[in-house]
């Protein structure tokens, strides 16, 4: 199972709760910069959220020290004392949900904790659980694969 | 596997230092081991020493040349084989930003060699306070170096004789034997040759990283020169260097921020661009097999040919679907590029470790061309194979692409028989031969050792012995200053041709690359282009070299709009990146012409390093005959038309009713005159006299007119050496 942040831009309002509600409770400031969910002004009113869906998993597959970890949740978590912050996990998030504070070494992602749901003023956040899928299989299956399973002498 | 720890190790003598934190990409001081007499030696960085030299193989060279004499051979015991790193060099967010430079006097060439190579060591080791470290002397016993960089520990151990002597087996052992526990194994670097090594001049150094996924270690080459037969000759077993705690700027840069968004801008370049331009994430360099060959420019039946039907078998589609993919095979963290790939579980057919499965780390584009296509072996086995042995036997796979292809071709012209080769057939594409070269060659015995000794070696050798005809033995023995080619057929091009031998180290792939411009795209027409080329390309390549990083993020991925520059072989926009890189790490300014400047002044002291051992002559800058056009009758009717085309063209004789012995001389004597007219306008681009020397007018400009190197130069000049 994987739990995850499920996000409704169709109700988003934009009033930015859930940016302060994070980067206050991880990074003590309230600055959208810090925030682990990101709200975008698209035009006509509208907004668009970006959260990890902590499913396509190319961080995982991605990093060079396997720093970035699936806990028992199925959340994507990064493991600050192993990171050696090269950042190419932000390279390579489809969605953009990697972020990174210029100057500090390790990057930072939405594990899915609902402190910003309960400050959404309009229902546009949920913590929601969904399947395993091959995605989110496949950086394990790739280092299975390649594991030295015979260690000769 | 049975487990070492250190602590079963005889401990011989141990030091510590105080570890110093890098401000702004330097500590300022380098580390002197004297493997001989185990004694210990900081030595500060002068200010001087940095702005002339730079850092890396600019610290290498210079402290090469503090250490030994004019008459120094390779295994004097104060040559040194020397570590250096770089400014930018160890950084994780600009990919390639992790290579290790490696100077030696060669046993190939008696002149510096230089060879870079990715691995943990060399960053593991500047994170303990060193920009360079040097290793003199010769020990007695088999020794292994140990660098602790958290806790400030230099300790020489004896070696026990239960360790392996391959790397696969010994870097694997000695990362469980120095890592704390198993949490640690990624903060070990080991550096090792193999048993190969002990008997060939061509035998390199394998540096470690170890790879989580694959648990176990990965190795990448210092694979030029012979650096590994050196290290062998001091009776090093292995070095290792732990370092844990790798952060975003250990560099401590003056613009960290800078740092990340220029590596963050790289990062999302070659995600996105890489698969429709060279596929490096997935092919690596091996996705140039098919491109090179349908250029006529793979080696093929030792350069004698550049294409053949069979290349489907070793293209780059082959190399994908062999690779374990989507795996972040960086040879330092943090390189997105990705292309030091893999071929995991591969089962062995030959040799002491058939049978088992084993991971083989490449091929590279070099392997596959060198002991591929080049010694017409269209096995992705064979060249497996033989790539695993190279490796784990401390063997340079493209000094032995280049040897084998040569001995092949004595092979068929019956010079080389099954007596002379104890038993060892050598037919075009017997790959199960070439191995059984290695074989013998790790076990010391008569023809493997004798192989190795190196193509130059080999066809003196052949004439001597054989009654080979000499002049034959030079033209095919493809060799510049003793060091083999590397894989690109070089006589189509005399741009190229320039570009392997107009070198400071020997034929290599680092230099210059300008086939392409000058043959295919036809950019470089006349002589001054292409000595401006082969100014420039050789010069802003070494750069890398001064830094600590890779060429490939260079050029092996281009922004989408690079076409649109004036220049785009240049790729300005990457140039770009790197002195922006530079200015944010060092905090100093920085341009393209100075990122020039520092790279001549470095460039022109090794050539003066060449003079000084009594090289750098231009006669030393020839290329053999097969580098330059078709040495044999069979070799020009296979392009006939274009050699027939080129006479009555460009040469002016009519080729009609001429038999082809008389073309392939009428060819050979125009080629030779082309070469010198390139060479007259190389060395007058790039402020050397007629025989190569650098002028003093030069050195003044460039600042590199210092009194040891200016000794150097009037000796030459007055005709003294």
């Amino acid at each position: 199972m994987i739990k995850y942040l499920k996000l409704n831009d169709n109700k988003c309002v934009g009033c930015l709760n859930c940016t302060a509600t994070c980067s206050k409770l991880y990074f003590k400031v309230d600055d959208p910069a810090k925030s682990r969910i990101k709200v975008f002004p698209v035009g006509l009113g509208r907004h668009h959220i970006v959260a990890c869906d902590q499913e396509c998993r190319k961080c995982v597959a991605e990093c060079p020290t396997q720093a970035i970890i699936v806990n028992a949740q199925g959340v994507v978590t990064i493991n600050r004392s192993l990171c050696v912050g090269c950042l190419a996990c932000v390279a390579v998030c489809p969605v953009g949900a990697m972020f990174y504070y210029p100057g500090e070494s390790t990057p930072f992602k939405c594990i899915a904790c609902g402190a910003c749901v309960k400050t959404c003023p309009a229902d546009a956040l949920e913590l929601a659980e969904k399947e395993d899928s091959p995605a989110s299989r496949l950086p394990f299956e790739l280092a299975e694969a390649a594991r030295k399973k015979e260690v000769t002498t | 596997m049975s487990a070492f720890n250190r602590k079963d190790f005889k401990l011989l003598k141990e030091y510590k230092f105080e570890p110093k934190p890098i401000q702004r990409g330097y500590a300022m001081r380098t580390l002197h081991l004297d493997v001989g007499s185990g004694k210990v030696t900081e030595k500060p960085v002068s200010e001087d020493m940095k702005r002339r030299f730079t850092g890396g193989k600019g610290f290498g060279l210079k402290l090469l040349w503090d250490a030994t004499s004019p008459s120094t051979k390779w295994n004097d015991p104060e040559n040194e084989i020397v570590i250096g790193i770089g400014p930018i060099g160890g950084n994780t967010n600009y990919p390639g930003s992790g290579k290790s430079l490696v100077v030696s006097l060669s046993p190939m060439t008696g002149i510096p060699i230089d060879s870079n190579v990715g691995g943990f060591f060399g960053p593991y080791l500047k994170f303990g306070g060193w920009d360079a470290m040097e290793i003199q002397g010769k020990a007695d016993v088999e020794t292994i170096v140990f660098i602790d960089s958290n806790d400030g520990t230099i300790q020489f151990y004896e070696a026990p004789e239960t360790l392996q002597r391959d790397t696969h087996l010994l870097a694997e052992e000695l990362t469980k034997a120095f890592a704390k526990d198993e949490k640690d194994f990624q903060s070990v670097a080991v550096v090792s040759a193999g048993r190969a090594a002990d008997y060939s001049p061509m035998g390199l150094l394998n540096f470690s990283l170890y790879d989580k996924r694959r648990q176990g270690i990965r190795i990448k080459q210092a694979g030029r020169g012979g650096i590994g037969r050196v290290f062998r000759d001091k009776k090093i077993l292995a070095m290792v260097c732990r370092f844990s705690g790798v952060k975003q700027d250990l560099n401590n840069a003056a613009d960290p921020a800078a740092v990340q968004r220029i590596g963050l801008k790289l990062h999302r370049e070659i995600i996105v661009n890489d698969d429709a331009q060279c596929k490096m994430r997935k092919q690596g360099t091996a996705h140039l097999m098919e491109v090179m060959n349908s250029y006529d420019l793979l080696p093929t039946k030792n350069h004698k040919y550049g294409q053949d039907p069979q290349i489907d078998g070793i293209s780059s589609w082959v190399w994908e679907k062999l690779f374990s993919q989507n795996l972040p095979d960086g040879c330092w963290y943090g390189c997105t590029m990705a292309c030091a790939h893999a071929v995991d579980h591969f089962e062995l057919l030959t040799g002491p470790y058939k049978g088992t499965k084993v991971c083989v780390d490449g091929p590279e584009y070099e392997t596959a061309a060198g002991v591929g296509s080049n010694l017409y072996v269209y096995d992705p086995h064979g060249i497996l194979e033989l790539n695993f042995y190279c490796d784990t036997y401390g063997i340079d796979t493209i000094s032995f692409g280049t040897m084998t292809g040569f001995l092949m071709e004595c092979w068929e012209h019956g010079i080389l028989n099954a007596e002379r080769t104890d038993g060892i057939d050598l037919s075009w594409g017997n790959w199960k031969g070439a191995a059984q070269i290695l074989h013998d060659m790790a076990d010391g015995k008569r023809f493997g050792v004798l192989a190795g000794q190196g193509v130059k070696v080999l066809a003196e050798y052949f004439s001597r012995e054989y009654g080979a005809d000499p002049q034959f033995m030079k033209d095919i023995a493809l060799h510049g200053k003793g060091l083999e080619q590397s894989e690109y057929i070089a006589k189509e091009s005399l741009a190229q041709q320039g570009g392997f031998y107009l070198t400071n180290k020997g034929p290599q792939h680092d230099e210059a690359w300008l086939i392409f411009m000058d043959m295919v795209n036809n950019q470089i027409p006349t002589f001054e282009k292409k000595a401006e080329a082969l100014h420039y390309f050789p010069i802003f390549r070494t750069w890398f070299g001064l830094q600590g990083l890779c060429k490939l993020p260079w050029n092996d991925v281009e922004p989408a709009d690079n076409a649109k520059h004036e220049e785009p072989g240049k790729v300005p926009e990457h140039v770009k990146n790197y002195f922006q890189l530079y200015e944010a790490i060092t905090g100093e300014s920085m341009t393209w012409s100075e990122l020039i400047r520092q790279s001549e002044r470095v460039y022109n002291f090794q050539r003066i390093f060449n003079i000084r051992q009594g090289y750098g002559h231009r006669k030393d800058d020839y290329p053999p005959y097969r580098a330059m056009g078709p040495v044999l009758e069979d070799e020009y009717i296979a392009r006939e038309e274009r050699y027939d085309k080129q006479m009555k063209e460009k040469i002016g004789i009519d080729p009609s009713g001429r038999s082809t012995a008389e073309k392939v001389k009428i060819t050979r004597e125009y080629r030779m005159k082309q070469y010198n007219s390139l060479v007259d306008a190389v060395f007058n681009r790039r402020g050397w006299s007629s025989d190569g020397c650098p002028t003093p007018a030069h050195l003044q400009e460039i600042g590199m007119d210092t009194p040891e190197v200016l000794q150097v130069v009037n000796a030459r000049i007055s005709g003294k050496t």
